[in-house]
């Protein structure tokens, strides 16, 4: 009895029409269905149509085509340069092919890292005998996280140049330039690092190359 | 790198949080308090439709029993449809890619990762999902998972702070939290990461043709429209496998904050609308000041050790300045990385910038310490409830020192909400410890381990942790698409949404029936410095003696042995 003593404080709120289970299940069931319908397709649809609209460049990858109107890639995702006469980005375990994504996810003590590293190092201590190693960007010899990393840092450029000129005698002041011109600093002057989209530099030097 | 520029970075991004707590959590405060006020206009007809279509006539006040029970019942039917498509997805529409059904154990994993709000993905989305199961099913309970745990935080302020004995209506709350709070943000936020190039589209896979005569794949999809609730409602999972590091799911630093913001907004708000619930303001900035006070010592600590990178990769010889950059991407750097880190794992969100897999030791202790505790900010509406379970525990713990009986806002607590709080307090350890230890005794588990030595370890404690603390994200080299990973992963994270959720709907509705205790000179205050020190003592100590030894043996023998 002492529960109806409780309940009679808050009647008002409770006692007289309290839903009954069944009618909980209904209503549970339709506003699954609502929120279904409302959540993962409207919003959705509504939202692709909105941003086709008015956006509809970034909307659709941001792409990069040639004169031609063939896709050559998207100004925010990077491609594999394999040939030293370009600019290289980050290593990728996925080798930049973005139907996938992915890294090799290792562990810092993971010794497969260190040798992949190790290798990479040497790589580079053979294809740039003009430049130490020391002077390399660690992010030259390390694997982005999405495989698919876009850019490098300004001096991850800068360190490329001596090669590249040596290899398509383009002269390095040139060469100096583009990294200028393709250098992105901070977003707002704030956020993030600046950096170089290195698909937009490598199609500016496409044409000095022969 | 450039630490004064790192310095000035982070602090903009928690100035702007401290700028949207108020406005935001006032704004939740109206929504759910059930006043008439101005949005009442643009919202009430929608709202009159989809309570017609739902046909939900009796919008009385419900006892706890009758809340959880509704809640458990919905979450029950989104489940059971959710899983339905993902086995028939194949033959459904919108599959440009002709993706194939998901197997049995994965859909059953998949699908209570998305309705726990965890959103761990042991599949990877360009390859796994079609379209039509990214937004319907997954889109869509990243809505309404988070709507679930919003409402859960709603009916426990109410709870603990009004008289009367119930705690809402379910229905109603669900429904206002969609309407009025997550669909009109998300929409917003969709469109401003369009338009800083996060793509939306339902065509197929892009075939470039690349400058030096290569063709390369780009897969593509709605995928701003899913970012944006992702982060809004901490859900966390990604449309790319990568996540959050997927140039196409965060393409700039401004993105990143962004989504920072979006994942962090909520629960720190919650803080400030529990304040103006319990008509004491300073009650819930002493909450927030907790969190923070966790937050920006476990964010020093990441910083700092990614900062001075990894000792075995500077043994190299390359120029180390830019700290470790092994699985981080060049547009976020160290600053940008380890914030995302650590918003995403105190906000229980799971989305990853970077790979917490390849976080220097200490660095991937920060994220796992995070989720061990679970209450810094918090997933949308349990982080804060998690908190105020702590704050009724530090009462406890203080009113035994001093010999009185335990009160917190004016309700005396007794044995019996003490216990269902021992159960909620107690079962996040016990779902993480216990199946990590089962996962080391059986090649099935330990198999999965892809790192050699002491990490190993931290790969399956940190796969049960960010399960059991629905936050989803992974030490992701673990090889977990196996039935037994899906299905152990699968019951922690069911365990670990819903043990707490009924415990502490109970513990509301136990307090919500007790008489106001006037307050004394010998009342112990809960809006005060010296409450805020109890309250951080108390989750440190808890945590600490809970998980320090297996920290021990994973992320610190780890750092120990490491060059």
């Amino acid at each position: 009895m002492n529960m109806n003593m409780n309940l009679q404080t808050n009647a008002r709120a409770e006692a007289p029409t309290k839903p009954s289970i069944g009618n909980m299940i209904s209503v549970s069931i339709r506003i699954s269905i609502v929120f279904i319908i409302l959540c993962g397709l409207i919003y959705p649809l509504v939202c692709t149509g909105i941003a086709q609209l008015v956006m509809p460049a970034q909307a659709n990858g941001s792409l990069i085509k040639d004169a031609q109107g063939t896709v050559i890639g998207s100004s925010v995702i990077g491609q594999n340069f394999k040939d030293q006469k370009y600019f290289q980005g980050r290593i990728s375990s996925i080798d930049y092919n973005a139907a996938s994504s992915g890294s090799n996810n290792y562990a810092p003590s993971n010794p497969d890292m260190l040798a992949r590293t190790k290798e990479a190092a040497a790589a580079w201590v053979k294809n740039n005998p003009d430049v130490p190693l020391r002077e390399v960007p660690i992010q030259l010899l390390t694997n982005s996280a999405s495989g698919l990393d876009p850019q490098i840092s300004p001096k991850s450029a800068e360190v490329q140049i001596p090669r590249i000129s040596k290899l398509t005698g383009v002269s390095t002041e040139i060469l100096q330039n583009l990294v200028e011109k393709h250098t992105e600093g901070r977003d707002l002057g704030i956020f993030g690092e600046p950096r170089v989209n290195v698909l937009k530099l490598n199609i500016d030097l496409q044409p000095l190359i022969k | 790198m450039n630490v004064g520029m790192d310095v000035l970075q982070i602090a903009v991004v928690i100035g702007l949080l401290l700028l949207i707590v108020k406005p935001l959590g006032t704004y939740i405060y109206h929504v759910f308090s059930n006043e008439p006020n101005k949005t009442d206009r643009i919202f009430h007809p929608v709202e009159k439709f989809i309570f017609w279509l739902t046909g939900l006539k009796n919008r009385s006040e419900m006892s706890w029993k009758r809340y959880a029970l509704s809640l458990l019942l919905t979450n029950a039917v989104l489940t059971v449809i959710g899983f339905t498509i993902l086995r028939i997805q194949k033959w459904l529409p919108l599959n440009p890619n002709g993706i194939d059904n998901m197997g049995t154990t994965l859909s059953f994993n998949t699908i209570i990762s998305f309705m726990t709000n965890t959103n761990l993905q042991h599949y990877s989305g360009e390859t796994g999902l079609s379209y039509f199961s990214q937004m319907i099913v997954i889109m869509m309970m990243m809505f309404t998972s988070a709507a679930t745990g919003i409402v859960v935080a709603i009916a426990f302020i109410r709870g603990i702070t009004k008289k009367g004995g119930t705690l809402g209506n379910f229905f109603t709350d669900f429904v206002k939290a969609h309407t009025r709070l997550l669909i009109p943000l998300a929409i917003v936020v969709t469109l401003v990461l369009v338009g800083l190039k996060v793509p939306q589209t339902l065509d197929s896979t892009i075939q470039a043709q690349t400058i030096t005569g290569e063709t390369q794949q780009i897969a593509i999809g709605p995928v701003a429209s899913l970012e944006s609730i992702k982060h809004l409602g901490t859900n966390g999972g990604g449309f790319f496998g990568v996540n959050s590091s997927h140039p196409f799911e965060n393409p700039n630093p401004l993105t990143n904050v962004i989504e920072i913001l979006s994942m962090w907004a909520i629960p720190a708000s919650l803080t400030y609308t529990f304040g103006r619930f319990a008509k004491n303001q300073k009650q819930g900035w002493i909450v927030f000041s907790v969190m923070s006070i966790l937050f920006v010592a476990f964010l020093s600590l990441v910083y700092i050790s990614e900062s001075n990178g990894n000792p075995v990769l500077n043994s190299v010889g390359a120029d180390v300045s830019q700290g470790s950059m092994e699985g981080k991407e060049t547009r976020f750097g160290i600053a940008q990385s380890a914030l995302f880190t650590t918003v995403t794992t105190s906000a229980t969100t799971g989305s990853v910038n970077n790979m917490h897999d390849t976080l220097t030791p200490l660095g991937g202790l920060v994220p796992m310490s995070l989720m061990m505790l679970n209450v810094v900010f918090g997933g949308d509406g349990v982080g804060l409830v998690n908190m105020l379970m702590y704050a009724i525990l530090a009462v406890f713990l203080a009113g035994l020192m001093v010999g009185r009986t335990p009160e917190f806002l004016g309700r005396k607590i007794e044995p019996h909400d003490m216990k269902l709080i021992a159960i909620a307090i107690l079962a996040h350890p016990l779902i993480i410890l216990g199946p990590t230890a089962i996962s080391f005794l059986t090649n099935l588990g330990s198999g999965a381990i892809t790192n050699p030595g002491f990490h190993g370890i931290s790969q399956v404690l940190y796969e049960y942790t960010s399960s059991a603390a629905n936050n989803g994200s992974g030490f992701e080299g673990l090889a977990d698409n196996t039935p037994f990973w899906n299905i152990m992963t699968g019951v922690v994270m069911f365990l670990g949404r819903y043990v707490s959720i009924i415990a502490l709907l109970g513990v509301a509705g136990s307090l919500s029936h007790k008489k106001w205790v006037p307050e004394t000179i010998g009342t112990f205050r809960t809006d005060n410095k010296l409450f805020a020190g109890v309250l951080l003592g108390t989750v440190i100590l808890i945590g600490a003696l809970t998980f320090l030894p297996v920290l021990v043996l994973g992320p610190i023998a780890e750092y120990l042995t490491l060059g």
